[in-house]
């Protein structure tokens, strides 16, 4: 099924990108110009956006990126529906990034990490949602287009990574570059405004690195030359839950 | 039988009461409400005309563009609405543009359509957020509002394909 859209794709793109050489130069010179305003040309599969975090780095008890997610997308908004316990509360309010610590048994030894969607190549998310709704972008992006989510939730259950959370409540606090709303299920989405708008980084990258820990890297893996790729060349990383055979755009090194 | 005639007749009247107020408005009555940029504007990033029937397919068709696509450079975003369209309160706030009597309730009220944009979208301008960068925003959050200076740029793009 996938390899029959990439085909697809791939003709569709030859076909675009001779079309596009017309009136523009060709794809090289549409990438630079797109890093200072809007996007104006549709996103395309040249480019795979993609996390890898060094587990070394990530500090116990630091939850940078966790708060730079929730103020970036407008989650600290969310409020304690009246009536509801802490604890259900605590389960249930929207969360793009949870901050995981594994310890290996034998050894004791404690791992540090964040996780949110893997912005897997094969999504599972994408494979359950029957309207469509949960999708993955040109770019590599896997996002949720609230407009055609129904709430069914059926995304949550095939994500091994538990990244996905669903809006319960009517939803009275949200950003312009964020919009939410009651009965859709959301996750990270690489900060996909940042990226429209040409930014560089992510919102926990930036707080990352602005702790002094810089643990997560974020770049293009497709370009051999992004210093994201250069270190996935250079050092070790592993995809958690490889065995899934998912390909994820989230790498992590050091476990 | 007569009951149903008079119901009958009692419904054309409405209906026609209905058409006479749809008729002042197009006649140049309007609920874009006064302190808004919108005000200060000629048109609306199509002719009015145009927007009042077809605005919902054009945000609509957007909004395909920009979550699929990633297009955020267009005219024709709701966050652009929005900033055009709310006014500013007395206190030195902003006016929901879906509160009682604001541009959007107003109208969907009168006209009897629901409004789900907003279950989602924000409802007052981005003011300044970082990671807004369409056309309609990032020139005046650099102008005091109410500037329609900033809009002739963008109104002088082409139309709308129909
Ligand atoms: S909750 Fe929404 S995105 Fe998830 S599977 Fe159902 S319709 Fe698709």
């Amino acid at each position: 099924m996938t390899e029959a859209r990439d085909t697809i794709d791939r003709n569709r793109r030859a076909f675009l990108g001779a079309a596009a050489g017309l009136a523009v130069a060709p794809g090289v010179l549409l990438h630079t110009v797109a890093g200072a305003a809007p996007r104006s040309a549709p996103v395309t599969s040249d480019v795979r956006w993609g996390l890898l975090i060094d587990t070394a780095k990530c500090a116990d008890g630091c939850t940078a990126c966790v708060t730079a997610c929730d103020e970036e997308n407008g989650l600290n908004l969310q409020v304690k529906p009246e009536g509801q316990s802490e604890a259900k509360w605590a389960q249930q309010r929207s969360v793009w990034i949870r901050k995981a610590k594994l310890q290996d048994n034998q050894t004791g030894r404690i791992t540090n990490l964040p996780l949110m969607c893997q912005h897997c190549e094969r999504p599972p998310c994408v494979d359950v949602c029957p309207t469509g709704a949960s999708f993955k972008r040109a770019d590599g992006i896997v996002m949720v287009d609230r407009h055609t989510c129904i709430g069914c939730r059926y995304c949550m259950m095939a994500c091994p990574y538990k990244a996905r959370s669903f809006i319960h409540e009517k939803v009275t606090a949200q950003l312009t570059r964020a919009p939410r709303g009651k009965g859709c299920v959301e996750s990270c989405n690489l900060c996909v405004h940042r990226r429209d708008n040409g930014q560089e980084s992510t919102a926990c990258v930036d707080a990352c690195a602005r702790e002094g820990h810089q643990a997560i890297l974020f770049g293009d893996l497709k370009d051999p030359a992004s210093h994201i790729s250069q270190m996935l060349t250079a050092i070790a990383s592993r995809q958690i839950r490889e065995d899934l055979a998912l390909n994820t755009g989230v790498r992590y090194s050091n476990i | 039988m007569a009951k149903a005639v008079v119901l009958g007749s009692l419904l054309s009247v409405g209906l026609a009461g209905a058409l006479v107020a749809l008729a002042a408005q197009a006649a140049g009555g309007s609920y874009v409400v006064p302190g808004s940029q919108a005000a200060t504007l000629d048109s609306c990033v199509e002719q009015t005309d145009f927007m009042r029937r077809n605005h919902m397919e054009v945000i609509k068709h957007q909004r395909d563009e920009t979550v699929h696509n990633g297009i955020r450079s267009t005219k024709h975003s709701l966050a652009g609405c929005v900033e055009c369209h709310a006014s500013g309160d007395p206190a030195g706030g902003v006016v929901p543009v879906d509160r009682k009597g604001q541009f959007c309730q107003a109208c969907h009220a009168f006209a009897a359509v629901g409004m789900n944009c907003f279950d989602c979208h924000a409802t007052v301008p981005s003011q300044g957020e970082q990671g807004q960068g369409s056309p309609s925003r990032s020139p005046l959050a650099a102008s005091p509002r109410g500037a329609g200076v900033a809009f002739t740029g963008q109104r002088s793009g082409e139309g709308y394909p129909q």
